[in-house]
């Protein structure tokens, strides 16, 4: 009866072991899908990192460095016994603390119980040196050292910008495949613009790891490795002296100061008020203080020199001025009378001459100088008349650089506004306009907008008599000088020969004008400007620009300090101040230096 | 009876040949499973598992030779004793055994550990045998038949109260003596169909199907087959039954098994799911096997078993370093020489004169192919990852040693088959 049974069972024993060789075949030759996955696993692509570029100020101080930080990983199949109350105490947390560090480790999208985790990141030097005897106490806990980057002073924040994780989005839109997910990268500020350079090459080392990336040798004895590249040294034109100065004076108020050398367009300082200690965005508490940052309503990651944009006021009559004359309207004598019935003025002149307007910021002159401009009798038609000369005063304008980015090597920079025809059809709805619509861009009100360092750049124009190099940050990378742009020499529309009566009306400004009890040196001879930017219903803003000495200038400025009334004030003391630090080394008039830390300008 | 070196001339030398090839190879996997290069320990290295299995090798034929000596009849006479004795450890074993990878599975004895369930393999396999040759045994009395699965079935109780569910799952197989021996092939049949359903019912999520794939099947067989009312009643019953099973099974899966469990048999359905979580064993292990290609990465060269990708690398996962290092060549020559041992053991099964030396072969050959169907299932996703290892290759003295007891008493009892008659 139990016959063919034997053959049954053998049956069945030969049948498994044919299915189990042709699954072997399947997997181990036909599919290659395991190797690749082998290689993925066990071969690891380790990058070496490599030290990000140090950034020294114009005077080789060091500025930002380079410091250690510590990632500990977990691999949770690997934790025993783990005693959470000498985690608590080693570590400094509380219970409700290390719950939740599990809780979110568990939540990562990559995270596997066999692999490693990211549990706590961004230790420093510090907190790592205190917990680092007592690691081999819990089993399962796995350093990753990294570097990020520190600051020997708390100031140029905004300028600098700061580095952080990449996020999600730019990694996915980064074509160059150089970023990985957890990697650094410059944000904002020098950071970011000059990110290719900083960030160095890295190198890449190709080891056979074991299941917890524990190393076990390098593959093929190195044959395909590369070494890193450290990322380049920046020079930065910054005089950190003059720049953290700056920023004393700016305390408790919002506005900015930029000072730039008019020879080279180096930028000597670049204070936005209110700013941050770039130390807070580095190291572990990144996150929570990058919150508290965001949110602070003074807006301090606002970098204002680049991108507030504001009324020029005005210190724009002297660009109205170079106009003028280029365009052969007036001369230097030519005088106008100061008719308040169009246009309210203050002082008690009554018929100037080009130098006395900018001396006493005549408005109804300013108002003559642009109806001469804009309605030359080109055209009998007033309108068209006056689209033909806004289109000429347009291009000379934006020749200081107004109305477009001047290239700042700087992210998020503005262009401000000035305006030309197309934008008065637009504003008009095309209706027709003609000079008595817009007179008031003739004193730097109506519809232009400069941002602060457009305006420090027109001090160096004036200084300069008529050219300038775009303003930037980074005098040198890798000791090979600046980028390229920077060293080309760029021209205004203006003839070198008009500027020296804007530099003489400039120099009694300060002499015998509004500038001369606050702005006013012993012995450098300062040429300045005030404006006072109306800023209905706040008080206006205080503007002050101001390039020294008179000849062979070394130092432009333009200072806005928001909402603090009349330029002579606030403005035209911390630009005097700013010079005289920066010429002479420190303040022989510390009345004025009292006076700018002690008041109140902000509303 | 005669005794001395003749008895070496009767054993039978082509299963010890390829017993010896599977424990050499065995142990050579063994040290390429854990093989660091950064410390380029030897294979004969006591610290490491290569070293220590050499030991179990030697063991192991000390114990060959007090197998051969002991006297045939002793191992049928002893049978029940033996059962006995090893019923009482596997109770003792919770009790006053030591925790080893949790599982309360070992009995201490100094600094070495044995597992009692592995002897308490070859041991059944002995007491079933001798029951199933005792004189009036019929494997269709149903007396017999309760006697014999309670017999086989307490030690499985017990080994399962070890939460060992793998090894408890080995006497399962014992199915296959049964169905030599005489048993209807009806519970053969039910059982393969009952997992057939099951894995059927997981790969299927949308159980109607099934059911409507049973009502077909159903209406189909009424149709075309004969009429009768028995007949037809029975199908009936019977396709309510399959359909209440597949009920079950949703039941089953979701409340009654653990989570872990559960995972395993979610990872055998589709590793890929969650290839960092449940799935890791499985789809490392396939990995690993799968990166050996045709030839092989070479003695020593595996990566994925050598770094740890895959768990348990030298006892239940040992089968990936022959995957990886050997490729397709290597795993062929293994499965050769495991269905050589298999078809040779059932040769010499076949060729007892008595009952209970036939039984005990086909016992011998049950459990060698469960663990070998088994082990190397799990390892290339066709079975759940069910802990046993696979015979002479996994690291580890008792299993060794069961494995070598469990076959060394059939070609005792083979040597000396041509007593059997004369006593009879």
């Amino acid at each position: 009866m139990n016959e063919g049974r034997k053959e049954i069972l053998q049956i069945i024993f030969i049948l498994t072991g044919l299915v189990f060789l042709v699954k072997l075949f399947s997997i181990q030759v036909l599919d290659n899908k395991y190797a690749e996955l082998a290689d993925s696993n066990a071969i690891m692509r380790e990058v070496e990192y490599p030290f990000r570029g140090l950034i020294y100020d114009r005077n080789n101080k060091l500025i930002v460095y380079n410091t250690p930080e510590f990632d500990i990983n977990v691999i949770r199949n690997d934790i025993k016994d783990f005693d959470s109350a000498k985690f608590c105490e080693v570590f400094q947390m509380s219970r409700e603390e290390l719950r939740k560090k599990f809780r979110e480790m568990r939540e990562r999208q990559e995270y596997s119980p066999y692999k490693p985790t990211l549990f706590i990141d961004r230790l420093s030097n510090l907190e790592f040196a205190k917990v680092q005897d007592h690691l081999d106490e819990f089993p399962g806990l796995y350093v990753q050292a990294r570097t990020t980057r520190s600051y020997t002073t708390a100031a140029l924040a905004n300028a600098l910008g700061y580095v952080s994780e990449i996020s999600k989005s730019k990694l996915e839109k980064d074509e160059t495949k150089i970023y990985r997910q957890g990697d650094y990268i410059g944000q904002s500020g020098i950071e970011s613009f000059y990110e290719e350079q900083l960030r160095g090459k890295r190198g890449v080392k190709f080891k056979l790891r074991n299941v917890r990336g524990i190393e076990k040798g390098s593959f093929k004895d190195g044959e395909y490795d590369t070494l890193s590249v450290p990322g380049q040294d920046l020079v930065s034109s910054i005089d950190i002296d003059l720049q953290q100065y700056g920023e004393l004076l700016m305390k408790g108020k919002s506005g900015s100061i930029v000072a730039i050398e008019p020879g080279s367009g180096e930028i000597l300082s670049l204070v936005s008020g209110p700013s941050y200690d770039p130390n807070l965005l580095t190291g572990r508490n990144y996150s929570s203080n990058f919150v508290l940052i965001s949110n602070d309503t003074m807006k301090p990651l606002f970098t204002r020199p680049l991108m507030a944009q504001y009324r020029p006021g005005s210190i724009f009559k002297i660009a109205q001025a170079m106009t003028a004359l280029q365009e052969g309207v007036i001369k230097p004598e030519t005088r106008i009378y100061c008719d308040r019935s169009i246009i309210s003025c203050h002082g008690n002149h009554t018929n100037e001459d080009l130098r006395g307007a900018i001396e006493n910021s005549c408005n109804p002159y300013f108002h003559g100088v642009l109806r001469r401009m804009l309605n030359k009798g080109i055209s009998e038609d007033p309108y068209e008349d006056t689209r033909i000369g806004l289109e000429e005063w347009n291009k000379h304008i934006r020749s200081f650089g107004f109305g477009s980015n001047l290239g700042v090597d700087l992210p998020n920079e503005k262009g401000g506004l000035i305006p030309n025809v197309a934008y008065y059809d637009r504003a008009y709805n095309n209706r027709p306009w003609k000079f008595s619509n817009i007179y008031s861009i003739a004193i730097g009100e109506g519809e232009n907008l400069v941002v602060p360092i457009q305006m420090a750049n027109f001090t160096a124009i004036v200084a300069n008599r008529g050219f300038y190099y775009i303003p930037h940050l980074i005098k040198s990378i890798g000791g090979k000088g600046p980028l390229p742009q920077y060293k080309e020499k760029q021209f205004t529309t203006i003839d070198p020969a008009y500027f020296d009566v804007a530099v003489d009306a400039m120099e009694q400004v300060v002499e015998s004008g509004t500038g001369q009890y606050r702005a006013k040196l012993q012995d450098i001879i300062v040429c300045g400007k005030t404006g006072t930017v109306q800023n209905d219903p706040l008080p206006a803003h205080s503007v002050f620009i101001a390039f020294a000495p008179k000849d062979n200038p070394k130092i432009a400025v333009s200072v806005y300090v928001e909402d603090a009334g009349q330029g002579a004030r606030a403005a035209a003391s911390i630009a005097s101040l700013m010079i005289e630090k920066y010429l002479i080394g420190e303040t022989k008039r510390p009345h004025i230096e009292q006076y700018v830390l002690n008041g109140q300008f902000l509303y | 009876m005669r005794k001395g070196a003749d008895i070496y001339g009767k054993l039978d030398w082509p299963t010890i040949f390829i017993y010896m090839a599977l424990v050499i190879l065995g142990w050579f996997n063994i040290y390429a499973a854990v093989y660091d290069e950064t410390v380029n320990q030897s294979i004969w290295d006591l610290s490491l598992n290569s070293g220590r299995q050499l030991i179990f090798i030697a063991a192991s034929v000390v114990i060959i030779m007090g197998v051969i000596i002991i006297d045939m009849r002793f191992y049928e006479a002893f049978a029940y004793v033996a059962f006995g004795i090893i019923i009482l450890l596997l109770i003792l074993v919770p009790i006053i055994g030591k925790e080893v990878g949790g599982n309360k599975a070992w009995l201490g004895i100094g600094s070495f550990g044995v597992q009692p369930s592995e002897f308490a393999k070859f041991i059944t396999a002995l007491a079933a045998a001798k029951m199933i040759g005792s004189v009036g045994f019929k494997m269709d009395n149903l007396r017999n038949q309760v006697m014999l699965f309670g017999l086989v079935g307490l030690p499985m109780v017990l080994i399962l109260l070890q939460k060992d569910t793998g090894t408890a799952l080995v006497f399962t197989s014992f199915i296959f003596v049964f169905f030599r021996e005489g048993m209807s092939p009806f519970l053969m049949i039910v059982g393969i169909c009952a997992a057939f359903i099951f894995i059927l019912t997981l790969l299927i999520p949308n159980q109607l199907y099934l059911h409507g794939a049973i009502l077909i099947i159903l209406a189909l067989l009424i149709i075309f087959g004969k009429k009768k009312l028995k007949r037809i009643s029975a199908l009936v019953v019977g396709a309510i039954i399959v359909m209440g099973v597949i009920e079950s099974v949703d039941y089953v899966i979701t409340d009654v098994l653990k989570p872990h469990q559960q995972n395993r048999i979610k990872a055998l359905i589709n590793p890929d799911a969650d290839p960092l979580g449940y799935g890791w064993n499985v789809t490392q292990s396939k990995i690993a096997i799968g990166s050996g290609g045709f030839f092989g990465k070479g003695f020593l060269k595996g990566t994925q078993t050598k770094f740890d990708f895959v768990p348990e690398q030298s006892t239940d996962f040992i089968f990936c370093t022959i995957g990886e290092e050997w490729g397709w060549l290597g795993s062929f020559v293994v499965v050769v020489l495991f269905m050589a041992l298999l078809l040779r053991v059932i040769f010499i099964a076949e060729r007892q004169k008595s009952r209970f030396a036939r039984a005990y072969g086909y016992g011998v050959v049950s459990i060698f192919f469960f663990h070998f169907a088994v082990n190397i299932g799990m390892t290339i996703g066709l079975f759940p990852v069910i802990g046993i290892p696979l015979p002479f290759f996994s690291y580890g003295g008792s299993a060794l040693w069961g494995f070598t007891v469990l076959l060394f008493i059939l070609l005792k009892l083979d040597a000396h088959r041509g007593q059997v008659l004369q006593r009879l």
